[in-house]
Parts: structure tokens; C-alpha cells; sequence
């Protein structure tokens, strides 16, 4: 074999370290496709008008997931009512107020943390806060516990907005004489909306397709209710039950159900992106 | 005090109180858990750390047994998401043609977006038998099972064990770390790889001599904060891990989790003592994850994530 010069095996490597990362990236943009592929497969055949007309069948009969829709919307919508109001006033208090002060930091900090903290480890926070002590699951349970995992998403994104507007606006307001109260309210928050918009909708996509911390605390419901003092279904929680049982319709349905709380979650994903990005442009 | 004086401070101390309900989150949440899982921590003793027994019908339970599943399954993710998502990020920063780089960039964090569930349903329905009929059972036809590589890799053949539950872990976890990691290769000054490429350096040498040792501390951060979600998932690890609460002997050996046993026997637990047992290993999942998560926004950095 003949010696190859130091150029050449230099070379190699480089080819081969440029060849690897190619395929690093080639096998995660390949994970998204199959992982798509399967849901576009097993969950497009069983999508029809009874999905969203029926409640969830007994095993071996036709039925939807209505009920699981209509408890996943009730659950994400009080969830995220909750949580615009706390992140939003604590986005804004960090922005604001805060600075660069002790406490302000140590929210920050402990904010980060809760962003990425177990989803379960919520739901059993809740649980020892809402459940035990009613002594029944409830949606009012589940929906906290949601909210509590939207608001450092919601904190952390308005945050970043607010941070972005300019002090010549603020300087502007409190030259004709507003309080700072008013300067925020009306011209901070206004001039950021489409941030806030997407710091909602990151919030909401990180919670509509969380099972752990339903599991426990809203419980899920096989019939449709309104009623937030009872247990409720949700789409995450009937499709961990349909996916582990053994009847085939159970499964394709939860099939379905997974499609439509993935196309929601990346819709809600993308949509968020793309208005941040608009105003990046701006 | 005029009026808008009283609206300012009122407006003020409202923004306060709910920055304050941030902190007091995580403050309850480790105190719900400390007197929740303390009955079985001190009926138990040091004891409950050590034990593998979980048995709900005697009433006895010890956490080693969900705590290594957690820890291996978490650094066997590590282990492969670690070059993957090193990789996704040189590739994009270094090699990607520009045109491509967004879209690529964005598909990548994508995967950050798909529910924990879906992953779930995608290992238990298509990652978990195609492992067990093109993995494990060649793996356990033509390995003599009596020689390491064969206890290694020896278990029953359907695909619901440790690696695979580390195999989606891996994939969850990219596109955070390649998120952080595009971002740290990005602030890397631009003088600093061209007096590189000037020196005559190729691409690779660049990479590895000068761009990796500049961002390696806030790498660290963005390893341990992959880290800390991967040791709390817990949809996709119940589906696929096999929900066994035996001591895992092979890399193929089902298994269980910390939080997998949570979600798997929470609702359904048989007395307080198991209600109890459970906050108790909730307890010690907020510890490592705290200490985890706490360490990567330090090393991070507040501008780099």
C-alpha cells in the first residue's frame, strides 16, 4: 500500500468529517419525514366526519373523538387564558421593572428551569394541590395544571418582545405625560402584539399535545362534558388509553387522534415562527 | 398620592405579584412533593433509595430500579443524539449551502414541536418491531449467548427495551441541542475561523481546532440541558420501554423509568403507601433534573439559548 502524504490524508478526513455531518443532518430531517410518513399513513384512512360528529366508541363499534376534542379545546383554552395573564404580566414585570436586579434574575432563572422541568412532575404538584384534597379529578385540575406549563414560555417570549421596543417609544409616552403604568399598557404592549401573539401560540403548542400531566388530574372521560368540576377527555389522554389497548379500531382511531394533535401542535408551531419573523422583517 | 400615581404602583405591584407566582411554582411544586413522597421515605428509610423490590400488593417499594432505567436511558440518549446534533449544527454553520439552511434548520427543530405521544405511538408501532425483526433477532440467532457481546444484547425480541426507549429519546432531544449549538457556532467571530482558513487549515481542522474549543462551555450547557429533558420524558419512554420494574441486566432488557412508572401507576395506585412511593420518586426526579437544568442555564448563558 503506498504511504499517503500528510496533503492527502489531511484531505480524506476532511472529506470524511464533511461526509458525516451531511449525514447527521440527512438522518434527523429523515427522522421528521418517516415519523410524518407514518402519521399520514396509519391516521388519513380512518379521517371522516364521524371523528368529529361521535364520542369514543366501546371497542369494536364505530365512534369518533368528539369528546376528546372538545375536552382537549376546553382544557388548552381555559389553560391558556390562565396563562397569557400571569406570563404576560410577568414577561412584562421582567422587562420592565425588574432590570437587572437580584430578584429579577433569580425569576429569570427559575423560569428557565420550569420551561424545561418534567411535565409529570406538574401534574403531580397539582394533583397534591387541586385533586387530593377535592377528592376528585377535574378539568379546572388539568387546565392548571396545562397553564402552569405554558406560563414560563408565555413570561419568557413576552419578555424578549417587550425588550425589543425601543426607549425613544417609552420616552415618547412620558414626555405627553402618561404614567408608566399607561406608557406600557397602551403603547408597549400594543406595539409588541404580534410578539405576544407568538409567545401564546408557542405556549399553546407546547401544551396541546401534553399526556403526563392530564393523566392524573383532569383523568379523561369516555362521554362528552362540559363540566369543569368533573374529570374530562382530551385527545393526549384517549390516545394513550386507545394506542396500549388490544382492539384494532382503538388503534387506528388513536392513530388519528395523533395526526390531529401533531398538524395542530406544528401548525401552531409554524404559524407562531412565522409571525415573529414578520416582524423581525419589519 | 395622585391617581395615576396609585394606577402606576398598582399596575407595578400586579406585574410583581405574577412574576413572584413564577417562583412560588417551583417552590410548591418541590414542597407538594416533599410531603407527599415523605410517608414512604421515612416508613422506608435510606433504604428506598437502594432497594429494586416494587411490589404494590406487599406494599413494598424501593426506587433503584426506575432510578438507573431513568440515568441509563437518559445517557444512552446522550450518547447518540450528542454527534447527531454536533453534526446538524457544523453541517448547517460550515457546509449547508445558504438556500438550504433555513429550511433544514427549521425541519430540524420541527421534531422539538412533535408531541411526546406521537413519538410514543411512532416507537411502540413502527420503530419497536422493525428494531426486533432487523436488530435483535439476527443479534439473537448468531450471538453465542453465553459471551459478553451476547449478554449484552440478549432480551426478549420485541423491540419495548432500554435502547430503543434511549433510540427515541435521542431523536426528541436533537433539536434542542442542535438549536443551542447552531446558535454557539454561530457567535464564534468570524476573524477567527478565516486567520484559520488562511493558514491553510481545512474545513474539518477549523471545526475541531477552533470552533469547538470556543464554544465549549456553553456546549456543556446545551449537553446537560438535553440531558435534563430526556431523564424527565415520559410519554414516549412508557410506550416503548417495556414497563418492567426488574434491574435491567442487558441493553435490550425492558425496563422502567422514573417518571414511566408515575404515569404507568399514579392514577391507579392501591394505597397511600404506593401513592406515596410515587411523589417519593417524583421527588427524586425533581432533584436530578433541578440540578441538571440549573447547571446548563448556567453554563449557557441567558443570550446564547
Amino acid at each position: 500500500m503506498a504511504v499517503l502524504s500528510r496533503e492527502k490524508r489531511r484531505k480524506i478526513k476532511n472529506g470524511a468529517f464533511v461526509a458525516a455531518t451531511s449525514l447527521a443532518t440527512v438522518l434527523a430531517v429523515g427522522a421528521l419525514l418517516l415519523i410524518l410518513y407514518s402519521l399520514l399513513v396509519n391516521g388519513l384512512g380512518g379521517l371522516g366526519a364521524h371523528i368529529f360528529t361521535m364520542d369514543q366508541p366501546p371497542p369494536e363499534t364505530l365512534g369518533g373523538l368528539r369528546n376528546a376534542m372538545a375536552g382537549s379545546l376546553v382544557l388548552c383554552a381555559l389553560a391558556m387564558v390562565m396563562a397569557v395573564v400571569v406570563g404576560v404580566l410577568a414577561g412584562t414585570w421582567l422587562a420592565e421593572y425588574g432590570g437587572t436586579r437580584k430578584l429579577a434574575n433569580l425569576v429569570r432563572f427559575l423560569n428557565d428551569v420550569l420551561l424545561s422541568a418534567p411535565s409529570i412532575l406538574v401534574g403531580l404538584f397539582v394533583y397534591e394541590v387541586l385533586v387530593r384534597p377535592f377528592q376528585g379529578f377535574s378539568a379546572l385540575a388539568g387546565a392548571v395544571a396545562l397553564a402552569l406549563l405554558a406560563v414560563p414560555v408565555v413570561t419568557r417570549t413576552t419578555e424578549d418582545i417587550l425588550r425589543l421596543q425601543s426607549n425613544q417609544l417609552r420616552e415618547a409616552g412620558m414626555a405627553l405625560g402618561a404614567g408608566k403604568a399607561y406608557v406600557i399598557r397602551a403603547i408597549i404592549w400594543r406595539a409588541s402584539r404580534p410578539g405576544l401573539v407568538t409567545g401564546a401560540l408557542l405556549g399553546f403548542a407546547r401544551i396541546s399535545g401534553e399526556t403526563a400531566p392530564l393523566l392524573f388530574t383532569s383523568l379523561g372521560n369516555p362521554n362528552l362534558s362540559w363540566h369543569l368540576t368533573q374529570p374530562m377527555g382530551a385527545l393526549p389522554t384517549t390516545i394513550f388509553q386507545f394506542a396500549l389497548s388490544a382492539f384494532d379500531d382503538w388503534r387506528s382511531l388513536a392513530w388519528v387522534g395523533a395526526l390531529l394533535i401533531a398538524v395542530t401542535v406544528l401548525s401552531a408551531n409554524i404559524l407562531g415562527r412565522a409571525l415573529a419573523r414578520r416582524r423581525d422583517a419589519r | 398620592m395622585n391617581k395615576a400615581a396609585r394606577h402606576d404602583r398598582l399596575f407595578q405591584r400586579l406585574c410583581l405579584s405574577a412574576a413572584l407566582l413564577v417562583m412560588a411554582t417551583l417552590a410548591g411544586l418541590l414542597l407538594a412533593l416533599v410531603i407527599g413522597g415523605w410517608p414512604a421515605i421515612s416508613h422506608f428509610g435510606p433504604r428506598f433509595f437502594t432497594s429494586a423490590a416494587w411490589d404494590p400488593v406487599a406494599d413494598n417499594y424501593g426506587a433503584a430500579g426506575p432510578l438507573v432505567g431513568t440515568l441509563v436511558t437518559a445517557l444512552g440518549a446522550m450518547m447518540l443524539a450528542l454527534p447527531l446534533a454536533m453534526g446538524v449544527a457544523v453541517f448547517l454553520v460550515e457546509f449547508c449551502p445558504r438556500r438550504l439552511a433555513h429550511p433544514l434548520g427549521l425541519a430540524v427543530e420541527m421534531l422539538a414541536g412533535i408531541p411526546s405521544i406521537v413519538y410514543g405511538m411512532w416507537g411502540l408501532f413502527v420503530l419497536a418491531p422493525w428494531f426486533a425483526l432487523h436488530v435483535q433477532l439476527p443479534l439473537l440467532l448468531n450471538l453465542d449467548p453465553d459471551t459478553f457481546w451476547g449478554k449484552l444484547f440478549n432480551g426478549i425480541p420485541n423491540g419495548a427495551n432500554i435502547f430503543t426507549a434511549s433510540l427515541i429519546l435521542a431523536v426528541m432531544v436533537l433539536p434542542y441541542m442542535a438549536t443551542v449549538f447552531r446558535e454557539m457556532l454561530l457567535t464564534v467571530p468570524p476573524h477567527m475561523r478565516e486567520a484559520a482558513y488562511g493558514m491553510g487549515c481545512t474545513s474539518y481542522e477549523v471545526v475541531t481546532y477552533i470552533m469547538i474549543p470556543y464554544v465549549r462551555r456553553s456546549a456543556i450547557g446545551a449537553v446537560m440541558l438535553g440531558l435534563g429533558r430526556a431523564l424527565g420524558e415520559t410519554m414516549a419512554v412508557t410506550f416503548v420501554i417495556g414497563n418492567s420494574h426488574a434491574f435491567p441486566d442487558s441493553l435490550f432488557a425492558s425496563g422502567s423509568t422514573i417518571a414511566s412508572t408515575i404515569a404507568n401507576e399514579f392514577a391507579e395506585a392501591s394505597s397511600d403507601l404506593h401513592v406515596s412511593a410515587l411523589m417519593a420518586l417524583g421527588l427524586v426526579l425533581f432533584c436530578i433534573t433541578f440540578a441538571t437544568l440549573a447547571a446548563a442555564r448556567l453554563l449557557i448563558g441567558r443570550e446564547a439559548s
